[in-house]
């Protein structure tokens, strides 16, 4: 009874520090005085490109199965769902730009902007361009799964290091701390689940199937 | 060989002063002749020209609290420019770089000088800027887009070297 009752706080624990962590950065956002200079599509750019680098964290978690309480089967339809959540974000990030101002979008997307910023977050697009395609390919192309899961792997390290440094150059909506902390908790977790899945496991596999191994 | 030569030959101009010396190893190869003068010609800079609306109306102010100032010179020698029209514009409190409110023209005073009152410029687009236009036809014309070292900042110096058109 009290193993279960620990482990059921535990959980909760999780579950809330997840929600804080993704929630506050966009609520801040949300309520930030610049909102009030603000027209709406600049309004939603600025909260869908916090919402994106938000469920940015939600993949890896989803991914290596570190969320408690959720089924294999669940996590890898969530990790779907997140994942066209990510580009649905970064398409109103973007077109939301370009409406605001279109010589700026221009810029950053030709990659002559004069801010160190854009050139991170346009280099995250197109890898997350070339997930999407990736993932919609997927059966057409016949990728064995170890090629399949290095694409996917190295496209996903992009977008996360991009994202991250393209925000925290950012100065917007956003605030600083749950911004920063937002920003270690995605590439903490992303680190942890690559090294997870990418090296450790299949270095643990290969020693249990190993002749004498035990 | 040519571009030895030359840079050998502004290297001996611009000798003796540590000034000079520096602005020939930056822009020497480029422009030889006018680089033994401490006025080089202002560069635009990129994305200066974004969201311009040529012909910004004359305004004795845009607005209260952020004071954008600078100094207008002739290249080569340094005098100053009267009389010349700059264009200020910026994303401010009111509204975006688009925003008509957020554009206006000054004139330089006998000094050259510059200043405007207008709202807070606020981060847009990341950064918190202005952007500065000369455009009228006497001297070549330039866009600057100078970057606010803080966002609470309540004032910007932007300064002009025109080169004749």
């Amino acid at each position: 009874m009290a193993e279960n009752a620990r482990s059921g706080a535990a959980r909760l624990l999780a579950w809330a520090a997840l929600a804080a962590a993704m929630i506050a950065p966009v609520a801040v956002a949300a309520t930030s005085p610049l909102l009030a200079s603000r027209g709406a599509p600049y309004v939603i750019a600025g909260l869908a490109g916090a919402a994106g680098l938000a469920l940015l964290l939600a993949q890896p978690l989803l991914a290596a199965g570190y969320l408690p309480g959720l089924r294999a089967a669940t996590e890898r339809r969530l990790h779907r769902r997140v994942g066209a959540g990510i580009a649905l974000a970064v398409a109103l990030h973007v077109g939301g730009l370009y409406v605001t101002s279109p010589p700026d979008a221009l810029d950053a997307l030709l990659l002559v902007s004069p801010t160190p910023f854009s050139v991170y977050g346009v280099a995250a697009m197109w890898a997350l361009i070339a997930t999407a395609a990736l993932v919609a390919l997927r059966g057409r192309l016949g990728l064995r799964p170890a090629a399949w899961r290095i694409a996917h792997n190295v496209l996903a390290v992009v977008i996360v290091i991009g994202s991250v440094v393209h925000a925290m150059l950012i100065e917007g909506t956003m605030g600083a701390l749950s911004k920063t902390v937002l920003c270690g908790a995605v590439l903490a977790a992303t680190a942890v689940a690559v090294v997870h899945l990418r090296v450790l496991r299949p270095m643990r596999r290969r020693r249990a199937q190993a002749p004498g191994a035990g | 060989m040519q571009i030895t030569t030359h840079s050998r030959r502004s290297l001996l101009l611009g000798a003796g002063a540590a000034a000079g010396v520096l602005a020939v190893g930056s822009t020497g190869l480029m422009r030889p002749a006018s680089a033994s003068t401490g006025f080089e010609p202002t560069q635009t800079m990129r994305g200066g020209s974004n969201n311009y609306r040529p012909g910004a109306p004359f305004v004795e102010r845009l607005g209260e609290g952020f004071w954008m100032s600078g100094a207008v010179r002739r290249a080569g020698d340094g005098a100053p420019l009267a009389g010349v029209r700059i264009q200020i514009w910026a994303a401010t409190t009111l509204g975006g770089e688009r925003e008509p409110a957020n554009h206006g023209s000054v004139l330089t005073a006998e000094d050259g000088s510059y200043r405007l009152e207008m709202p807070q410029i606020v981060p847009n687009f990341g950064q918190p800027h202005a952007h500065l236009a000369y455009d009228d036809g006497a001297f070549q014309t330039v866009f600057l887009r100078p970057v606010m070292p803080s966002a609470s900042d309540t004032s910007l110096s932007a300064d002009f070297v025109l080169a004749p058109a």
